[in-house]
């Protein structure tokens, strides 16, 4: 697999108006995926990096800034992106909502078969083909979710928190069928969370924002080799000091903004 | 100890009975209730407690149906109101989805057509019925006009209302997974709209029944509506309340037609 660049980002900057006060949201960020990597960002609440991938997935626009996705092959569609289980299209079939991208793009109805049926069965749900989103677990929605995303067999994933919603136990097991599924196509991922242990298990390159206005703060690189296991994260000693690093980075980003706005409190006048 | 555990198992396997009796217990109350009203009215009336020629004891409205069976007359009644129904509910509910569907998805078409269609729906169709017949004519077509303008408003208004409800996050993975201007309207906004829809057209329908009923009333020669408005001018009450238990009963009818293709339609709520 050519190791170029994937996703290029160059000073992306961000800004909304809320009640007439500009907000910003994102401030030259600047950072570079590589093809077949799996790159995580991760930072405190309200950093942007939600913004981030939405201007990248091309549903919001940027203020300043560029960014490239560079596209190898023209019959694939360049992105995809996994919502979080709420993202599940209702009034479909979970079948119908695996194959959605695929039906947009009015691909042969022989792919379309193909690759439904073989995502279904890859993440285990063929027996519910028929059902409807509210006919099946929180768990099973984000299956549904990861299997379309990958159905429609994109360049690039990119992952908005997708098991921000799902309880612990089913997120492990959540985390390691996503990295089968990745592992057999080594998609370039560029994957959204809060969680730390989350990143650690995942990613090749976790990116540390700061907190608002979001800039990329720092760049750790996971060097375990694949396939990863959680139990072989959680016991290695290396991810533990990972976690510490990065655990103090989120810690300092939040208390720094609780200290700025106490001092700003103070000068209030009475 | 083993006695406890029998006792036990027995009040589990109690509580596993399926809970079908209960309804139909209620069931019967649904039928028994107004069988009781006519029986206390039939008494009332035929012992004159109660001025039979207002009230004519319901065995009388009975045979009044039967008779006018007999004539044909009930036959080439119901046949023209229910055309002048059906035509006059399609001319309605048809632009109303239409137009709601595009009120709902684009800001332009809302802010040029919605004020207006609050300002003139508070205008009753009915008083519009003199204009209506100058620019058609004294005939059906008028009539469904009439009946169309009445079950236009319930259904532009809920169908656009059902459109502006659909989560934000279905158009973003629309976008995302490529859809265009076609596969936003039907494969988005159309069933995402459906179930507040379909509340609309089945107030349009009520609305369709009242209107027929008056618009014969006032200016026809043939129709349900029409006669009950002879029969209370000639007295004959018990020909006018054949006329209304037939209304009754092709709005309950209706209702439970639109029930049943809510079911087919919105296979997917719980």
């Amino acid at each position: 697999m050519n190791q170029d660049v994937k996703i290029r980002v160059e000073g992306l900057t961000k800004l909304f108006f809320k009640k007439k006060v500009g907000v910003r949201a994102l401030d030259r960020v600047s950072f570079e995926v590589k093809n077949g990597e799996f790159v995580s960002l991760i930072g405190p609440s309200g950093c942007g990096k939600t913004t981030l991938l939405r201007i990248l997935a091309g549903l919001e626009e940027a203020s300043a800034g560029a960014y490239e996705l560079v596209r190898d092959d023209p019959n694939k569609p360049l992105q995809s992106m996994i919502f979080q289980e709420r993202g599940v299209i209702p009034w479909m079939t979970v079948e119908e909502n695996v194959a959605f991208g695929l039906r947009l793009r009015h691909a042969p109805k022989a792919e379309i078969k193909e690759r439904t049926e073989y995502y279904l069965n890859k993440v285990g749900l063929w027996e519910f083909r028929r059902h409807y989103p509210s006919e099946i677990s929180g768990g099973m929605k984000q299956r549904v979710s990861i299997a379309r995303a990958f159905a429609n067999d994109p360049e690039i994933l990119f992952m908005d928190e997708p098991f921000a919603a799902i309880d612990e136990q089913n997120k492990f097991i959540l985390q390691e069928e996503l990295l089968s599924i990745w592992e057999e196509t080594h998609k370039t991922v560029l994957f959204i969370t809060h969680s730390i242990d989350e990143a650690l298990l995942l990613s090749d390159r976790i990116l540390l924002m700061s907190r608002q206005p979001g800039r990329i703060v720092r760049e750790k690189t996971i060097d375990l080799p694949r396939p990863r296991r959680i139990t072989a994260v959680r016991a290695n000693p290396e991810m533990a000091e990972a976690f510490v690093d990065i655990w103090n980075h989120l810690q300092n980003a939040v208390r720094g903004s609780a200290l700025e706005r106490r001092d700003e409190w103070a000068l209030e006048p009475i | 100890m083993d006695k406890d555990v029998a006792v036990a198992a027995k009040s589990l396997i109690a509580h596993e009975k399926p809970k079908r009796e209960a309804p139909n217990r209620y069931r019967s109350l649904t039928l028994a209730s107004p069988l009781l009203i006519l029986l206390l009215w039939e008494c009332l009336s035929r012992l004159s407690l109660i001025d039979a020629r207002f009230f004519p004891p319901p065995s009388s409205i009975v045979a009044e149906f039967f008779r006018l069976v007999a004539t044909g007359e009930i036959a080439s009644h119901v046949a023209v109101s229910l055309y002048r129904i059906i035509g006059g509910f399609l001319l309605g509910v048809v632009p109303g989805i239409v137009i709601g569907l595009c009120i709902g998805m684009y800001r332009p078409i809302r802010f040029a057509l919605y004020p207006l269609i609050m300002a003139l729906m508070p205008i009753p169709t009915l008083a519009l019925m003199p204009i209506i017949i100058l620019v058609f004519g004294i005939n059906d077509f008028s009539k469904m006009i009439t009946i169309a303008g009445s079950v236009f408003f319930p259904v532009v208004i809920n169908t656009a209302a059902g459109v502006r409800n659909i989560d934000p996050v279905f158009i973003d993975v629309a976008k995302n997974y490529g859809a265009k201007t076609k596969d936003y309207f039907f494969k988005i906004a159309l069933p995402g709209a459906m179930p507040v829809m379909i509340e609309g057209i089945q107030m349009g329908q009520a609305i369709a029944l009242l209107t027929i009923v008056a618009a014969e009333m006032i200016g026809a020669n043939s129709g349900i509506g029409y006669l009950i408005w002879t029969d209370y001018k000639a007295f004959v009450l018990k020909g006018m309340y054949v006329g209304l238990v037939l209304i009754s009963f092709f709005g309950y009818f209706f209702s439970l037609l639109l029930r049943w293709l809510e079911k087919k339609l919105v296979p997917w709520q719980r």
